[in-house]
């Protein structure tokens, strides 16, 4: 096992336990909002191992994801803000 | 007006094909003519509001809001982090009102996205009229902590002013700190 | 040795990313999860480009303009979400130390 080996491995762990965590609270909500922020935080996991791959490979090919990403993935949280906002407060 | 007006123009068309060439990733004759066609057509579709800004850029005070912005940003991230990871204890937190001492439309939003960038504090509502920021801050348990918070968010706000603001706003920011 | 400091960044950007995580689960109300996410979009994903453009060094004008994006959009959408939970209703008031939203004259809300 190489040190790289090792650095992966570890790597992919602590992202997976980290994106597991938001999914639970996707899943338990309880509100809209808060499933916008665990998404979000999805997201920047998803980032973040996108951006760890292309480390690892030295391979530049997955960067346009990431600038796609960067800059339009406030979009979807900004609309379905919106959308809660709306709603009478209870 | 007009030459004001006229500037604006130009530094969102540097600015854009800056960002054009970044995105090819290569300084080519191509890519920088290229990338002044796109930001002229975009810059005449899309055309932008006039940004009142009567400051100056001090370099100075923006490699000193810089650093300290970086090394705020890891001490609140370990911060946030620590109380993620003390269980047992629930952490508390607060709503404050800040009043901004130079409240420019270009300040306030600095310093709202300042705040928002660092873990730990977050914009709940902007008062721009009067130039509040109301501040949800987690991790404070005592009104002590509170009024600490209400500090640093001022000086923050006297750095930028210090970056990037005008001359009468570095007056008024310095008057209000003894 | 440049390889070790990439190799620092990634596994510290990942235990960011890991935190929030918890965070997302434990923490009491929506505001305060908010923050929990703020620290893998922005610090994270600032380590984890830096550990990129130490490992290649010929792109680092598409992460810088990636990092640029980031911080400028992300508090964006922080601030509409939570304005959006604040108004809603979704803080818990029995943990807050001091509300002064909520005595604040006029709320500005509600235009």
């Amino acid at each position: 096992m190489t040190v790289t080996t090792v650095v992966a491995v570890i790597i992919t762990v602590l992202l997976t336990a980290g994106a597991a965590l938001a999914l639970v609270r996707v899943v338990r909500g309880p509100t809209l909002l808060d499933r916008i922020i665990a998404t979000d935080v999805l997201l920047a996991i998803v980032m973040a191992a996108i951006g760890a791959e292309a480390a690892f490979s030295r391979d530049a090919t997955a960067l346009p994801i990431l600038v796609v990403l960067s800059i339009l993935g406030f979009i979807g949280s900004v609309s379905v803000a919106r959308f809660a906002t709306r709603r009478p407060p209870r | 007006m007009i030459t004001g007006r006229r500037r604006d123009r130009c530094v969102a068309a540097a600015a854009l094909t800056l960002i054009w060439t970044m995105l090819w990733g290569s300084v080519t004759p191509l890519t920088v003519v290229g990338g002044l066609i796109v930001s002229a057509v975009v810059l005449t579709v899309f055309p932008l509001p006039a940004v009142t800004y009567a400051g100056r850029i001090h370099p100075i005070g923006v490699l000193r809001f810089a650093a300290r912005f970086a090394v705020d940003m890891v001490v609140a991230s370990a911060q946030v982090a620590v109380l993620a990871f003390r269980f047992g204890t629930v952490p508390r937190s607060a709503v404050i009102a800040v009043r901004m001492r130079a409240p420019s439309d270009l300040g306030l939003t600095l310093t709202a996205e300042a705040l928002s960038l660092v873990p730990g504090s977050l914009i709940v509502e902007v008062d721009r009229e009067r130039g509040v920021l109301y501040v949800h801050v987690l991790g404070v348990s005592s009104l002590a902590e509170v009024e600490r918070f209400r500090g640093e968010v001022l000086a923050l706000e006297r750095r930028i002013v210090h970056a990037f603001g005008s001359a009468a706003e570095r007056r008024i920011v310095e008057e209000a700190t003894p | 040795m440049i390889d070790a400091i990439a190799w620092f960044c990634l596994i510290t950007g990942a235990l960011l990313g890991l935190s929030a995580g918890v965070a997302l689960v434990r923490f009491p109300d929506l505001l305060s999860r908010m923050h929990a996410a703020t620290k893998p979009q922005v610090l994270g994903l600032l380590l984890v480009l830096t550990g990129c453009a130490l490992r290649m060094r010929d792109h680092v004008g598409v992460m810088a303009l990636v990092a640029v994006f980031q911080m400028a959009t992300a508090p964006v959408a922080a601030h509409m979400v939570g304005r959006a939970g604040y108004r809603s209703g979704r803080v818990r008031e029995d943990l807050l130390v001091t509300d002064e939203l909520a005595d604040a004259p006029a709320a500005p809300g509600s235009r």
